[in-house]
């Protein structure tokens, strides 16, 4: 098991959420005050400079004009990573490539931090959620065409070393491409895509790449875990190994209870936060007519985050793992075995208010007392054991899990 | 009263659902955003006149969008298609918001099968400089301000509380064609105001006075494109006069359609 450290960045200094509309994608700058956000900034780089020294790996993503996240270009400080961080690897989850208009300038990016960090690059791709639509001005209808397009031009962008090629497709168009530098690991980057339902993860099996799901939990993991499975056994002709697969979840490890649930209420800010408008949320072309109807009713919320998040329901349904180190660790391991096994753990970490001491507390219980455990459980993987485990464990019926129905792709 | 009759029509690439009604002279009517007009009494009041013939853009009303569209464009040669396999002769081409954009595209390229066109609350050029607001943001409002600027008669706007599971999806994969044949440029060509010239038939634009969508100075600017064009503006009525206002909507149509 590796496990990837991640926060989203958050500028969380905001007046009363009444006080405005959405804190996405129309709340006025005026409320970034540029010293504090500075001061942020360094404050998140040195977290992950500190998960680089407990032995984590490094995760991070970007999302535009909003106060959850204030990276509008994760190369970027994945570029400073690079530099500053020694063993870890670096995710980036990821590109937002369907919306981005230059997929050969993704892979000039993400071939310099990879020669940068001597080949410590993790490129992920991803399609967006629904209020990057209004931002990046890309009509959401087809998305999925759209990213795979630029997927397979970035791929040949970094594999080709034979002089230039052009690249005439629906989406995109480019002409003498032969970029510099080439990608330092051969024949290129691990690359990830997330995926939010069998259909997804069929095309990210399909091509062998990791597959990466966000908060899924319970209700939704096997079907999308198993859909992945099935499909790379299908095209492979054997098991998908265990590293070809990720979770994310939002964890909190503290000395006690009372500790990690004080953590972990704060973690939640990255749910109760959310507030976004309809139309931001609910763009034309980006959900099925049948889920826009749902979010035109008001009875779900589109971002696939729950209306009113509790900590004891998200821990329910396995998005949030929170307890002492033995606690998390057994939470941590039922999910897995539930699931089927994945090799990758993406923690979110941090988010909201939370401080650097009481983050690094918590990064610093699950490295020390939680991470070798898992390491151990991970290492016993046996794909056969797996499937027999994973037979005699009904599908867990929960409770209603309306609000977390919506496709999750982050 | 005569039904509506529902047929659908093979094209090439596409199979076109085209609602026609009445009998007469032939009107190419185009419908807007809203989708077909078909179940309003102006529709009924048209077939009264005229043979009207709807064909439903793909996308609206249920159908598919064909995988090989990417824009309006392709909507605009799918109806020059229409146009040559229904033989239109001197018909009156009649386009709504959106349907006025393609109908003026249409006018460009060639006005032989048409006797006249009327553009109501039409979209499809931008008077204004890049930092201008020419014509509201549709997908980027509130729900509550996208009625206020739709509407003279907030009322009058549909009710997502009161819809039933298929029409609220039905208008959800509306907003999804609306959006696939008018994301960008954002309801406009920018070309189209250099090939308005073109249009040599009388042209009659009707317009909401209290259209927020594209408001009458808008409408005044698409005329002033159109050689001869005549506009006339209807009180206590948005970017629907024909909805709002349709007694006064077919007083103007038909003085113009008869003249």
């Amino acid at each position: 098991m590796r496990t990837w450290f991640f926060t989203e960045n958050a500028y969380p200094n905001l007046p009363d959420a009444d006080s405005y509309e959405s804190i996405r994608v129309n709340l006025p700058n005026s409320h970034f005050d540029p010293d504090t956000g500075a001061d942020l900034y360094h404050m998140y780089l040195d977290m992950w400079c500190a998960a680089d020294e407990m032995g984590l790996d490094i995760m991070n993503n970007e999302h535009h004009q909003t106060a959850t996240c204030m990276v509008p270009a994760a190369p970027i400080l994945l570029g400073i990573l690079a530099r500053e961080t020694k063993k870890a690897r670096l995710l980036i989850l990821g590109n937002p490539i369907a919306n981005r208009k230059q997929p050969i300038r993704v892979a000039e990016e993400m071939a310099l931090i990879d020669v940068l960090s001597r080949g410590r690059l993790e490129c992920g791709f991803v399609r967006g959620v629904p209020y990057e639509v209004a931002p990046a001005n890309a009509f959401p209808y087809r998305g999925s065409e759209k990213l795979w397009e630029a997927h397979d031009l970035i791929m040949k962008a970094w594999t080709h070393h034979d002089g230039p090629f052009n690249f005439e497709g629906r989406w995109f168009h480019a002409r003498q491409v032969n970029i510099w530098p080439r990608p330092f690991q051969q024949p290129h980057p691990p690359v990830w895509i997330t995926m939010g339902s069998a259909n997804s993860a069929d095309q990210v099996a399909q091509r062998g790449h990791t597959g990466a799901v966000f908060l899924a939990g319970y209700p939704n993991i096997r079907k999308i875990f198993d859909g992945y499975r099935q499909s790379y056994l299908e095209n492979h002709g054997q098991d998908a190994p265990l590293d070809r697969l990720a979770y994310c979840a939002m964890i909190y490890v503290g000395e006690n209870e009372k500790a990690a649930q004080e953590g972990a209420n704060r973690l939640l800010w990255y749910m109760t936060s959310n507030k976004v408008a309809t139309q931001f949320n609910n763009p034309p072309g980006y959900h099925s007519p049948s889920v826009a109807a749902n979010i035109m009713r008001g009875t779900t919320s589109s971002s696939g985050l729950p209306l009113v998040p509790k900590l004891d329901e998200q821990m329910a349904l396995g998005n949030v793992c929170a307890g002492t180190p033995e606690q998390v660790f057994q939470q941590i391991k039922s999910f897995w075995e539930y699931s089927g096994g994945f090799g990758n753990l993406l923690m979110m970490g941090q988010a909201g208010f939370m401080t650097f001491d009481e983050t690094i507390n918590s990064m610093k219980l699950f490295s020390e007392e939680v991470y070798p455990r898992l390491k151990e459980l991970t290492a016993s993987y046996d794909p056969g054991a797996m499937r027999e485990l994973r037979t005699s464990t009904p599908d867990v019926q929960t409770v209603d899990i309306g609000s977390l129905a919506t496709q999750f792709v982050r | 009263m005569t039904t509506v009759n529902k047929t659908t029509i093979k094209l090439p690439g596409v199979d076109l659902q085209v609602l026609r009604k009445g009998s007469g002279p032939q009107v190419l009517l185009l419908h807007g955003d809203d989708g077909p007009e078909d179940r309003l009494p102006v529709f009924d009041r048209m077939a009264d006149h005229y043979d009207v013939i709807q064909p439903v853009h793909p996308g609206f009303a249920g159908t598919a969008i064909p995988e090989h569209f990417d824009n309006l464009q392709d909507l605009v040669f799918l109806y020059m298609d229409l146009i040559d396999h229904l033989d239109l002769k001197d018909a009156i081409l009649v386009g709504f918001s959106m349907g006025g954009w393609a109908a003026a595209e249409i006018a460009v390229m060639s006005t032989q099968r048409f006797s006249k066109l009327v553009l109501v609350d039409s979209v499809g050029i931008k008077p204004g400089g890049p930092f201008d607001r020419d014509i509201a943001d549709v997908f980027a409002l509130p729900p509550s301000e996208q009625t206020r600027i739709t509407w003279h008669d907030p009322l009058m706007a549909p009710d997502p509380a009161t819809m039933t599971d298929e029409e609220l999806q039905l208008l959800a994969a509306q907003r999804v064609a609306l959006g696939f044949y008018t994301w960008e440029p954002y309801m406009h060509n920018p070309k189209l105001p250099h090939r308005l010239h073109r249009i040599n038939i009388p042209t009659q634009l009707i317009w909401g006075e209290s259209d927020g969508i594209v408001s009458p100075q808008y409408g005044q600017a698409l005329k002033n494109m159109i050689p001869g064009a005549s506009m006339v503006v209807i009180p206590k009525a948005g970017h629907a006069p024909h909805v709002e206002q349709p007694e006064e909507f077919m007083k103007h149509f038909l003085d113009f359609a008869k003249s």
